[in-house]
């Protein structure tokens, strides 16, 4: 497939819980390489559709179509489920807000990273070790800990680890819920280099919950606003952050001091 | 020698309309131009003029596409074609940015822990151009604008405001793109520094590239600009600008 193939089309998804619109309509496309942001308020339904997006939660109706390594493209809950189940593990990854909710708590770091690569069919110890060392070396944990578990961890280093976890494998495209979320200042900031330099390098398309607006200013090409299930405005982050158009972008954007 | 590329058109608007409506304040309306159109030829310098208000950055923030309009066209050169960015996707935009559109800003948006010399690179480095080479053009175009050496590691942050302007300016001259926007290039500079840009705007014009400034300094306007763009008579009649 070509950098011109659509890499993920999103058409009308709607998503409810009872009486709750979590997910209202929502369209666009993503593009090979591309970071889109998804900013607005608690409750807007960011996550949900995050869940929807990455085959978690199925939608009500709509259709979300991805296109393979062999540019073939699919509507993700029209194909059978263990398909679906491969592609999370050969294509895509999923970065929690909650370190705990993406790690196995149970296994080594140097496990956690490495069964990702034997979910993809790696075999070889030597090289699944050597590349777990390589990860975790890029992440910036100390080899040392390889053999730790990760509730030995600081949150930082558990969120670090589980950006490592997920693209150890060659992700096309990573969703990721609020990856700075529950961290402290410097840790975030030195997390964000770290996706900033890794989304770069490996360019791999990114979808990215994050109520920061400086966070999403500084890692994604477009941004989305969404407000009770829905998207209000989208655009290329600056426009959208510079000169926002909707009511309720307008008020997001002045109640912060300056991004 | 004027050679045919020299007087092909670089940047053709028509017909633009800008309204800002502030939601948040009782949804104020700003009309900032009616009916704008303008056009500047590769190796020319096209000054915007106007009194505080009159929409000239505004004006050149559209021309990045990083306002949006509500009406017109913004037609740029891009590899040989026009491209209207007002109907543009957003990733064509981007395409178009990074090939084609150079934008010094007024005041440089630090990013935060990035080091000057990285900070200076990147335009390059966006382009595919490998890490050695595009340090070493952005080491020359920070030694040209005296940007002391000592300060190249670090992260801009805490530079004064003349040093990151020089630093904005390099990045911003660094790609040699066709199209430059240039929003006070020179505004916190001393005199040294201010000759030093307009040489490098100079080259630019030689090169075929099209700039587009907003020079306060009447000096170094009357030195590099060729024309002058008027901004008080595109003012919107409704405009609350003046
Ligand atoms: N499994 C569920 N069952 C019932 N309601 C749900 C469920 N998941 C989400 N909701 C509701 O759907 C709406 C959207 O929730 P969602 O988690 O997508 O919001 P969000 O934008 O991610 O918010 P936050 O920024 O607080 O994480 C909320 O009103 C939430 O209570
Ligand atoms: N993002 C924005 N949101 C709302 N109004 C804006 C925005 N940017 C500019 N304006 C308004 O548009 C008008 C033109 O402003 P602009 O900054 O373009 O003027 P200027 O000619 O560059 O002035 P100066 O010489 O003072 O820099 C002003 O009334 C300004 O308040
Ligand atoms: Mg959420
Ligand atoms: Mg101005």
């Amino acid at each position: 497939m070509s950098d011109d193939d659509v890499l993920l089309q999103v058409d009308g998804v709607c998503k409810n819980f009872g009486e709750i619109r979590a997910c209202d309509n929502v369209s666009f496309e993503l593009w090979p390489g591309e970071v889109l942001g998804i900013v607005g308020e608690s409750g807007s339904g960011k996550t949900t559709l995050l869940n929807c997006l990455a085959g978690r939660t199925e939608p009500d109706s709509g259709l979300i179509s991805y296109t393979n390594r062999r540019g073939e493209a699919s509507d993700i809950f029209a194909m059978f489920e263990p398909e679906r189940r491969m592609l999370a593990r050969t294509d895509w990854g999923f970065v929690h807000q909650n370190p705990r909710d993406g790690l196995r708590l149970d296994i080594t770091a140097g496990g956690n990273i490495g069964e990702r690569l034997m979910m993809v069919g790696a075999r070889h110890y030597g090289n699944i070790r050597g590349e777990a060392e390589t990860w975790m070396n890029r992440v910036e944990l100390e080899l040392g800990r390889i053999d730790s578990l990760p509730r030995t961890f600081s949150g930082g280093m558990q969120q670090r680890l589980q950006i490592a976890r997920n693209l150890v494998s060659g992700p096309r495209l990573i969703f990721m819920d609020e990856p700075t979320g529950g961290l402290d200042v410097s840790v975030q900031a030195r997390l964000l280099d770290l996706l900033r330099e890794l989304v770069r390098e490996l360019n791999v398309a990114v979808v990215i919950v994050t109520h920061d607006l400086a966070v999403a200013r500084l890692l994604s090409d477009r941004l989305m606003v969404m407000r009770h299930g829905a998207v209000v405005e989208s655009g290329l982050t600056d426009q959208v952050l510079d000169d926002p158009q909707h009511a309720y972008s307008q008020l997001l954007v002045s109640s912060i001091l300056q991004v | 020698m004027v050679t045919k590329q020299n007087t092909q058109t670089m940047i053709d608007v028509s017909g633009l309309s800008k309204t800002f409506v502030l939601h948040t304040q009782g949804s104020a309306r700003i009309s900032v131009f009616e009916d704008l159109s303008l056009d500047v030829a590769a190796g020319e310098c096209m000054a915007l003029d106007g009194p505080s208000g009159a929409g000239k950055s505004t004006l050149m923030r559209i021309l990045y596409a990083n306002y949006r309009i509500d009406q017109g066209r913004i037609e740029v050169r891009h590899e040989g074609e026009m491209v209207d960015l007002a109907s543009s996707a957003p990733r064509t935009v981007l395409e178009v940015r990074r090939h084609t559109l150079g934008y010094v800003s007024q005041f440089l948006r630090v990013i935060p822990r990035v080091s000057t010399l990285d900070v200076v690179a990147e335009p390059l480095r966006a382009l595919g151009t490998d890490e050695a080479e595009a340090h070493d053009r952005a080491r020359t175009m920070l030694a040209r604008l005296n940007v002391p050496e000592r300060l190249w590691g670090l992260a801009p942050a805490t530079f004064s405001g003349g040093e990151q302007q020089r630093v904005n300016v390099a990045r911003g001259f660094v790609a040699e793109l066709p199209i430059l926007l240039l929003d006070e290039p020179t505004a916190s500079l001393d005199a040294i520094n201010r000759q030093c840009v307009m040489g490098l705007i100079d080259e630019a014009k030689t090169r075929g590239a099209a700039v587009v400034g907003i020079f306060h300094d009447r000096e170094v306007r009357d030195a590099v600009a060729d024309r002058v763009f008027d901004m008080r008579e595109t003012l919107a009649a409704s405009g609350e600008a003046a």
